[in-house]
């Protein structure tokens, strides 16, 4: 239960940060953010990387910024930030409402946003929220910068688009329409558990009408994504338990359910049946 | 590395390899074995401190990043012969059976409290839930303190 050795790297400015992860990627070299989820790794050593970049003393990464269409969650934000609402638009009651089922209050104290990203665990809530809103992350490395769409940064179960010797220097989420309504709903056996399944949706009204529809769902296959099928059962529908209903069928019907040995793809789907509609009838 | 850990206000100079966590330099390397080690993998809250203000595992942060931060745990809680008023709750309400992970709620309900003190009996409810009691003596962990943190905001 001790981790392997390995040598740290305390880089004090971003491109410092860079130039060393380029020189020790190819020799297992890793990130070091909050260490929530890279720490117990090592604990048991599922990871034994030989070096360390250390980020926690970067300066300028911690830092949220909004510009009035986006909000731009840099590198060692962490998941505390959020408790409050970090922005006067929706998007920041999004966010807080969504923080407080992240692990526990001291995990979140030093975990970070996009330390959650990368890492890219399947039940993360972070990932669910930028796969949900389209939100775009900045790749940084000695080559340069890289903007990915979320939909193209989640490759699998702890897989993403990010190369070795790139850091996720920012997640970049777009504000939401002051009258944009959300909803977010998570199964968990216990409290701060890894979700079972997670649906965060958003939408906004058209002549009471659901417009824009959004169903993001995590937890419940490889990595979080929006589910077209169940937001095609909600666009141009007056919002109730009819449509609720067949949006959550069908969101339960587009899913590779992920399965162990807890978890058979019924039990599953059953979960995201619920997680869906609970999550749009907290919207209504 | 050498490095130095500021516990309660008592500078420890220690020389650590980067692998070494924090709750293992607090007790093997500084000899304060009032914080507990339970887990070590962030799961169990045993080992929760407070670092420059926040309630953290100490199993999962190296001791080379708390270089230079002011660290407190459980023997820094009581002045003297009085015990800090969680403590003293904890007595009261018989939050405790074996008191294997007495230091870590402790810690974790005082680092919570310090930074919300007004936070409600459900919000303490969700933040207890973060440490784990084998003993399950979990009702009156629960009423320690919610009674310590009416004391706390009298003070």
């Amino acid at each position: 239960m001790k981790p392997a050795p390995f040598v740290r790297h305390v880089p004090k400015t971003l491109d410092e940060a860079l130039k060393i992860l380029a020189d020790v990627a190819p020799q297992d070299g890793r990130v070091l953010a909050g260490g929530q989820s890279l720490v117990p790794i090592m604990a048991f050593r599922l990871a034994k990387p030989a070096h360390l970049v250390d980020i926690n003393e970067v300066v300028g990464l911690d830092k949220v910024i909004s510009d009035g269409t986006t909000l731009t969650i840099g590198a060692r934000v962490r998941h505390a930030a959020f408790h409050k609402s970090v922005v006067d638009n929706p998007l920041g009651q999004l966010l807080s409402a969504v923080v407080r089922h992240i692990a526990h209050y001291p995990i979140r104290m030093r975990g970070t946003f996009c330390g959650s990203l990368a890492h890219a665990d399947p039940a993360s809530e972070w990932c669910l929220v930028v796969a949900t809103l389209d939100a775009t992350l900045v790749a940084k490395s000695t080559r340069g910068e890289r903007l990915i769409a979320a939909k193209d940064f989640f490759a699998g179960i702890m897989s993403t688009a990010l190369a070795e010797d790139e850091l996720l220097a920012e997640a970049r989420l777009p504000l939401l329409a002051s009258d944009v309504r959300f909803g977010f709903n998570e199964f968990n056996r216990r409290a701060g558990d890894f979700a079972m399944a997670a649906s965060l949706v958003t939408y906004r009204l058209n002549a009471g009408k659901i417009a824009e529809a959004r169903v993001g769902l995590g937890g419940a296959e490889s990595f979080p994504r929006r589910i077209v099928e169940a937001e095609a059962a909600l666009n141009g529908k007056t919002p109730g338990d009819t449509v609720f209903r067949a949006a959550a069928e069908a969101a339960a019907k587009a899913i590779d359910p992920l399965e162990d040995h807890q978890t058979n793809a019924e039990y599953r789907r059953d979960l995201v049946r619920a997680v869906v509609r609970r999550a749009l009838e907290q919207s209504a | 590395m050498d490095i130095t850990l500021t516990i309660n206000g008592r500078d420890h100079a220690i020389a650590v390899e980067p692998r070494r966590t924090l709750a293992d330099a607090i007790r093997e390397d500084c000899g304060q074995t009032g914080t507990h080690i339970g887990c070590e993998h962030g799961i169990c809250g045993a080992c929760t401190i407070i670092v420059d203000g926040e309630p953290i595992r100490s199993c999962l942060m190296f001791a080379v990043q708390a270089n230079g931060k002011k660290i407190r745990t459980v023997e820094g809680l009581a002045n003297g012969d009085k015990l800090h008023p969680m403590q003293q709750a904890f007595m009261d309400h018989h939050g405790l059976q074996c008191g294997f992970c007495t230091p870590g709620f402790l810690m974790l309900a005082i680092g919570v409290l310090e930074r919300e003190p007004n936070i409600s009996d459900d919000g303490l409810l969700d933040v207890l839930s973060s440490n784990l009691c084998r003993c399950t003596g979990y009702q009156n962990i629960i009423k320690a303190v919610r009674a310590a943190a009416k004391d706390m905001r009298k003070e």
